[in-house]
Order: C-alpha cells, then sequence, then structure tokens
C-alpha cells in the first residue's frame, strides 16, 4: 500500500505542476502582457481557467494531505526549517485566489479592479517562485536540523542559488504551459500569434533558468548532474522531454490545439520524473548527509492502509467527475460564451 | 503563546468563511428548487445572487482552509508528527470532499443554460452535501484531540494505531452534530438579518422577502434543535473532559446537588463564582439524570491541568444566552408562520432580525473558544501538552501579525464585496420595481 501511497503522492504533485502551474502561468502571462492587450488577456484566460481553477488548487491539498498523515516526520521536519517559504507562498495562495475570485464577483466594475488585477498578477508570480524554492530546498542538502543559530536554520535551508535557480525554473515552466494551453483557446489570429509569441519567450526563459540551476548546483555541490544524467531513465526522459519540445514547436506552427497540450504536460512529467527518480525514495536531503526516506520515514502501517484506501476510493468519485469537468467546458461541441463570467 | 493566538486567529476566521460557504448552497438549492418548480424568475434571481455568495466564501474558505492545513504543521510540528497519521483519515475524506465540491461548484456555477436543468440543480445539491461532508471530518478531527482514541502510547512512543478508530472517537458524534446545526443557525440567521434590512428599507421587497423566508427557516429550525444537541455534548464533556466542563461552569466545588451556575464572575483565587444565580441540583441533573449525584468540579483536578476558568466560563455563558435568544426568535418566527401572517411586513419583526445577524456567528466563536480554550493545557486530551507541541523556530509572533494583517484585510475584503453584491441587486438580479408586500 505504501507504493500506492507514494504514487498518489507523485501524481498529485504532477497535476498540481501542470493544472495548477497553468493556472499561475495565466497571471504570469498577463504579467508579461502589454497594456493594451492585457484586457482581452484575461477574458480568454477567464474563460478558460474560470470553472476549473479550484478544482486544479485540490492537487495541492492532497499532496500535503499524504505527507502529514503518510510522512509525518518529512512534514513536520519541512514545515519547520522552510517555514519562511511556506509561509510566503501561503500568503501567495491566499490573495491569488481571493484576488481571481473577487474581481470576478465584485458586483460593481471600478477601480478596485485595477487592485485585484495587481494583486492578482504579482502573486501569480510569487507562488510558484516559492513553490519552486521549497522544491529546491528539499534536495539542495541546506536543511539542518543541527543548525545552532537562526540563520542557518531557517534561512540558508532555503536562500540559495540553487533552489532560487529552481523557483524562476519553476516561474517560467508555469508561464510556458499557461501560454500553451492558451493557444488553444482562441480563435482569432493575432491573439494566437501573441500567445505563441509568449510560449517561445517562456520556453526561452525556462532554457535559461534550467541553465542556472545547473550552474548553481556544481557552485553549491549538489550531484544534480549525476541524478538526471547518471541513471538510465534520467537520460531517457531528458532526451524524450528535448524530442517532445520539438515535436511541440513543430505542431504549435501546424495550428494543433489538443496534442501540444498533451506534449506540453509530457515534458512537465519527464522534468518532474528526472529529477525525482535518482533520489527516490529520499525526499529531503539534509545537510549533514543523511535523508528522509518515503520509504524509511513512513507512518504507521495502519495509517499508511487507511490512506491508501481512501486515496482509491476518493478517486473513484473525482477523477470522472473531474474530467467530465474539463470535457464540458473545454470539449464539449456548440457551447457558447456563458453568462455568469461578467455583466 | 503567539503561535495559539494565530491557530485561534485562522481558525475563527475560517469557522465563520466555512460555515456561510457550506450552509449558503442549501438555501441556494431550496431557492433554486423552487424556481425549477414554480418558474417564477425571483427564486431564480435569489440563486444567482446567492450562488456569488457562494463562490466568494468558498474561496476565501479553501484558501483559509488551504492554509491551515500548513499551519498545523507550521505552528505544531510535534503535534502533527505524532497525530498526522492517527486522526489523519478524517482529513483525507475530507480532502476528497473538498475536491468534491471545488469540481461540483465549478459545474454549477458556470453552468446555467449548459446542462439539463435538474442535473444543474443536483451539483448545486452536492455543493452542500460534499461541503457539509468536509466540515462533519474536520470537526472530528477535531473531536479527536479532545477525546484521543485510536492509540496507545508506551514510553513516549505512539503504538497500535487505528485511524479508523481514531476517527469515531468518542466525542465526533455530539461535536459533530453541534457544530453542523451551528452553522445553519448562524448562517440562517445572518443571511435572514441582511435580507430582513433590504425589506425593511423597501427595496427590492418581492426579491428580499423570498430570500429572507428560505434563509430563516433554516436558521429557526436549527436554533430550535440546537439545544438537544447542546445537551448531549455537554454530557459527553462531562464523561471524557471533567475539567473543561468545570470549567465551563465554573464549578469548583465537588459537591452533591451540583448547581447549575447561571452567569457570575469567577473568582478564581478564592474559588467562588461571584453574582451568579445558582440553580441547586441542575448540573447534576443534567449531567446524570439524577439530582443528587456530584459532578466533578476544578478541586479534583491538579492545578497545571486546569485550563483558564473565566474565559471558558463567559464563552461559555455567552454562546447559550446567544442560542437561547436565536431558540425565543425562531418560536416567534413560527408563530408568525402559523397565526401572524402580517408580521412579516412589520418594522419591530425585521427589526428583531436584523439585530439578529452577528449574533449566531458570536456564539459560533464562543462555542469555539469553549472547546478549544477549554481543553488548555491540553493539545490532545490528557497525551500531549500544547507547550510541548509548539514550534521550535524562533519569531512566531511576526508572522502572528503578518496573518492577522491578511485576515483582517480578507474580511474587510469579503464585507466590501457582499456589500456592493448587494448593492447591485437592483441592477443585476432583480430589475422589477419594487413591489408592495404580498406574501
Amino acid at each position: 500500500m505504501i507504493y500506492v501511497v507514494i504514487i498518489f503522492l507523485w501524481v498529485a504533485l504532477l497535476l498540481y505542476l501542470v493544472m495548477g502551474g497553468a493556472d499561475f502561468g495565466a497571471g504570469i502571462i498577463e504579467m508579461f502582457t502589454s497594456d493594451k492587450n492585457k484586457s482581452r488577456t484575461r477574458r480568454i484566460m477567464y474563460n478558460a481557467i474560470g470553472p476549473i481553477w479550484e478544482a486544479n488548487h485540490m492537487w495541492l491539498i492532497i499532496a500535503i494531505v499524504i505527507l502529514f498523515v503518510g510522512f509525518p516526520v518529512i512534514y513536520a521536519t519541512m514545515s519547520t526549517y522552510l517555514h519562511i517559504p511556506l509561509i510566503i507562498m501561503l500568503m501567495g495562495i491566499i490573495a491569488r485566489g481571493t484576488a481571481l475570485t473577487f474581481r470576478n464577483y465584485d458586483a460593481v466594475h471600478d477601480n478596485m479592479q485595477k487592485v485585484y488585477n495587481k494583486i492578482f498578477v504579482y502573486s501569480s508570480f510569487i507562488t510558484p517562485l516559492f513553490l519552486g524554492i521549497i522544491a529546491g530546498s528539499t534536495v539542495s542538502g541546506r536543511v539542518d536540523p543541527q543548525a545552532t543559530n537562526f540563520m542557518d536554520a531557517y534561512i540558508y535551508s532555503w536562500l540559495n542559488w540553487f533552489s532560487v535557480a529552481i523557483g524562476f525554473f519553476t516561474v517560467a515552466l508555469c508561464g510556458f504551459l499557461a501560454a500553451i494551453y492558451l493557444i488553444g483557446e482562441t480563435q482569432d489570429d493575432t491573439e494566437r500569434k501573441r500567445f505563441i509569441r509568449k510560449a517561445r519567450l517562456m520556453n526561452v526563459a525556462a532554457v535559461a533558468a534550467g541553465s542556472v540551476v545547473f550552474i548553481a548546483s556544481v557552485k553549491e555541490n549538489i550531484p544534480l548532474v549525476q541524478w538526471v544524467f547518471g541513471s538510465i531513465i534520467g537520460v531517457v526522459a531528458v532526451s524524450a522531454a528535448t524530442v517532445s519540445l520539438i515535436a511541440l514547436w513543430y505542431l504549435i506552427a501546424k495550428g494543433k490545439r489538443f496534442i501540444i497540450r498533451v506534449l506540453a504536460g509530457f515534458q512537465v512529467t519527464m522534468i518532474l520524473i528526472t529529477t525525482t527518480y535518482k533520489h527516490y525514495p529520499n525526499i529531503i536531503i539534509l545537510k549533514n548527509g543523511g535523508h528522509l526516506s518515503l520509504i524509511a520515514h513512513q507512518g504507521a502501517e495502519k495509517a499508511i492502509q487507511m490512506l491508501g484506501a481512501a486515496l482509491l476510493t476518493g478517486s473513484v468519485f473525482i477523477l470522472p467527475a473531474l474530467i467530465y469537468l474539463v470535457w464540458s467546458f473545454q470539449y464539449k461541441p456548440g457551447q457558447t460564451d456563458n453568462e455568469t463570467g461578467g455583466h | 503563546m503567539a503561535a495559539r493566538s494565530q491557530m485561534a486567529l485562522s481558525l475563527g476566521f475560517h469557522i465563520i468563511f466555512s460555515c456561510i460557504g457550506m450552509v449558503m448552497p442549501f438555501f441556494m438549492a431550496v431557492s433554486h428548487f423552487m424556481w425549477l418548480r414554480t418558474g417564477n424568475p425571483v427564486y431564480q434571481n435569489v440563486t444567482k445572487a446567492w450562488s456569488k455568495g457562494v463562490a466568494i466564501f468558498f474561496a476565501t474558505g479553501a484558501v483559509s482552509g488551504t492554509v491551515l492545513s500548513f499551519e498545523l504543521g507550521l505552528l505544531w510540528p510535534t503535534f502533527m508528527k505524532h497525530a498526522g497519521p492517527i486522526f489523519g483519515m478524517p482529513f483525507s475524506l475530507e480532502g476528497t470532499a473538498f475536491f468534491i465540491e471545488a469540481i461540483a461548484l465549478g459545474f454549477f456555477l458556470y453552468g446555467w443554460n449548459r446542462f439539463n436543468r435538474w442535473f444543474h440543480w443536483f451539483t448545486g445539491v452536492v455543493v452542500g452535501i460534499s461541503g457539509l461532508a468536509s466540515g462533519i471530518l474536520v470537526v472530528a478531527a477535531n473531536a479527536w484531540m479532545n477525546t484521543p482514541a485510536g492509540f496507545d502510547v508506551v514510553n513516549g512512543k505512539y503504538i497500535n494505531i487505528d485511524p479508523i478508530k481514531a476517527m469515531f472517537n468518542p466525542a465526533w458524534f455530539s461535536q459533530a452534530l453541534h457544530m453542523s446545526i451551528a452553522a445553519f443557525a448562524a448562517t440562517g440567521f445572518a443571511v435572514a438579518g441582511v435580507h430582513a434590512l433590504m425589506v425593511m428599507r423597501k427595496q427590492n421587497v418581492n426579491f428580499h422577502l423570498r430570500a429572507f423566508k428560505i434563509a430563516a427557516i433554516f436558521g429557526v429550525v436549527a436554533a430550535i434543535l440546537q439545544p438537544l444537541s447542546g445537551d448531549i455534548s455537554a454530557k459527553m464533556v462531562a464523561k471524557t473532559q471533567p475539567a473543561k466542563l468545570a470549567a465551563m461552569e465554573a464549578h469548583f466545588v465537588t459537591r452533591p446537588y451540583t448547581p447549575l451556575i447561571i452567569g457570575g464572575i469567577p473568582d478564581v483565587k478564592n474559588k467562588k463564582v461571584d453574582y451568579a444565580i445558582e440553580l441547586p441540583g441542575l448540573l447534576s441533573f443534567m449531567v446524570h439524570d439524577d439530582f443528587k449525584t456530584p459532578v466533578t468540579g476544578l478541586d479534583k483536578i491538579p492545578e497545571k491541568d486546569q485550563p483558564p476558568v473565566a474565559v471558558v466560563h463567559y464563552a461559555f455563558q455567552l454562546m447559550v444566552a446567544l442560542g437561547m435568544l436565536m431558540m425565543a426568535l425562531g418560536l416567534l418566527y413560527l408563530i408568525a408562520i402559523w397565526k401572524k401572517r402580517s408580521w412579516f411586513g412589520k418594522r419591530w419583526f425585521l427589526k428583531l432580525f436584523i439585530w439578529a445577524t452577528p449574533i449566531g456567528f458570536i456564539a459560533v466563536e464562543a462555542g469555539w473558544t469553549v472547546t478549544e480554550v477549554g481543553r488548555q493545557p491540553w493539545i490532545i486530551q490528557g497525551v500531549m501538552r500544547t507547550a510541548d507541541a509548539v514550534t521550535p523556530m524562533p519569531g512566531v509572533a511576526y508572522s502572528f501579525y503578518l496573518f492577522t494583517a491578511v485576515y483582517f484585510t480578507l474580511s474587510i475584503a469579503v464585507i466590501f464585496l457582499l456589500y456592493r453584491q448587494i448593492k447591485m441587486v437592483p441592477v443585476i438580479y432583480d430589475k422589477e420595481t419594487p413591489k408592495p408586500v404580498s406574501a
């Protein structure tokens, strides 16, 4: 059952990165859109994510619940030593979710909209940035339970080049996902071209941030190169990601809508595989060289069994409903704009 | 202390957001049902207006809930390290229920004119049911902290973990029942009060009066049922947490014919309550069903295991008083339905409900104070002390200030939005000219 739970944890993280990531990315795209195009982008974006954005963020809750029920020691360590970035990320989540809701449900449309937009855009940037920083920190080997002073224990655990670079990489990835997603959301040719340009920009940014990640890992003695290229799986995943990226750009030029989304999701999957496969089952690498492992630090057996059972039962209800939701609003033929979006 | 305050604050806000987010879908579903049955467009308008409210509260409830699931660990890592696997069961199920709620809400909010009408209605009902289910599950987890079950502590190790037993701990039912009814009562009165105000101002009377009636009937029925569940809860507390009950009652000395103490100022130093009304034997009767058997007083509990008496006592008295008030209002409302239809147009009647707008939530917060402060100094009753569970990180006070600021801003924003929603009713939801009351 432990493997069922681990798979769920991994899949929840992946889905959060893909679905939630595209969601954050929408805000990032808005940030990098010139003022004259902003309101159009916003409308397309809202029609695209409106009905499903709440559901996208449930994956994070699922992941966190799995962590604290199934792996309490890991959860406790993370929330102690990565307290500060977690708090910042939470602030981002609060700000973003409420700003998106408020700007749509404020009955009066006036200058407050500008305030909501600002909050939405900035928090869409900050949240994935810190999400990436947290993810980077877990494997950066800077988490130090033996630290004796505040800075070492609670600041340098996450404030280092490697973690921050991963943060920016995550931001670029989210923007990329969103741009690819939005390409398929509009029929208008100029809009499409704009989103394609954004996708290209984000792609370049992701590659750049990715290179910085590698440089930082060398500088900070993190065996990232070995994790990625040290196993067949890693090499295959990286190659698959590269090939699919080329295919992706070819298909964008061909005007495909569905397949490019699949390919973008596939790339994220490959990235997550390469970055987690080699040090699995270790999930947090500590400064003293020790690590917290999903196997060695799993919770009580019975708790894991019940958790696995709950997750399996839950997916029977959730997955069909979620798929029907996405299908209804994305692919169901003959639908026009709904009336709830604005007044 | 800062950690405790931050948790209290977060939960205090979350409880309001989520109660409304959990109960309003039911109002919405009733109104929606009325529209589908009668075809009266006013009901459709009410449903749409309420669905905006639900969306706002769901989003704030969801983010404050997400924050809480992290805060548990951020503030109480030691507690979560041990308790996570034991009381995680309701949380994992709650995750599922919450997910379903989010999906159903997506269908509902964006599904007007897209789906079969009854399917659309049904998704609204699912929002309500799954919301209620998550509420019950979270309360069950809290009940576990009051009446821990499903594990043994041997030499500081938590073994023989049984998550099912932990979820169905002794207090889960009484607490979940009490909280669910409280949510209906509080939200019912709050929503009814707002609509009553609009009726009194003669704005869109037809619209607001119908909304008022739907919300009020939920609040009324819940308020009348609440004392029953309160009695069940009190008996459970007496059995499992005598210190909490003693603090609620400011009941210092164990003796036969234990009196029920109403009001008064507890004097902890001299172990007596000044200016209180004492009804001899009544507490014994309420707890043990006979007037004689003594109820454990604070004298039987070591001082280091006693909760802060005054706070718990005041909070409890406040909760009961407001509960009684709501019940009285509820009975009045029933009389209005059966005998005095004309009351609905009367200012004094509407005024009563306008004044009652916040009392349900004040009672909810007071009740929450009773159960949480009443459990102190324990975080897990009898097993782990709050002081031993807190994060080792210094400077938690700053994160408390930060969260305080955020929650206040959020609340102001929500109130502001609701105000604007209500203000815009004549423009968006109810375009007809106001009609005279004809209900």
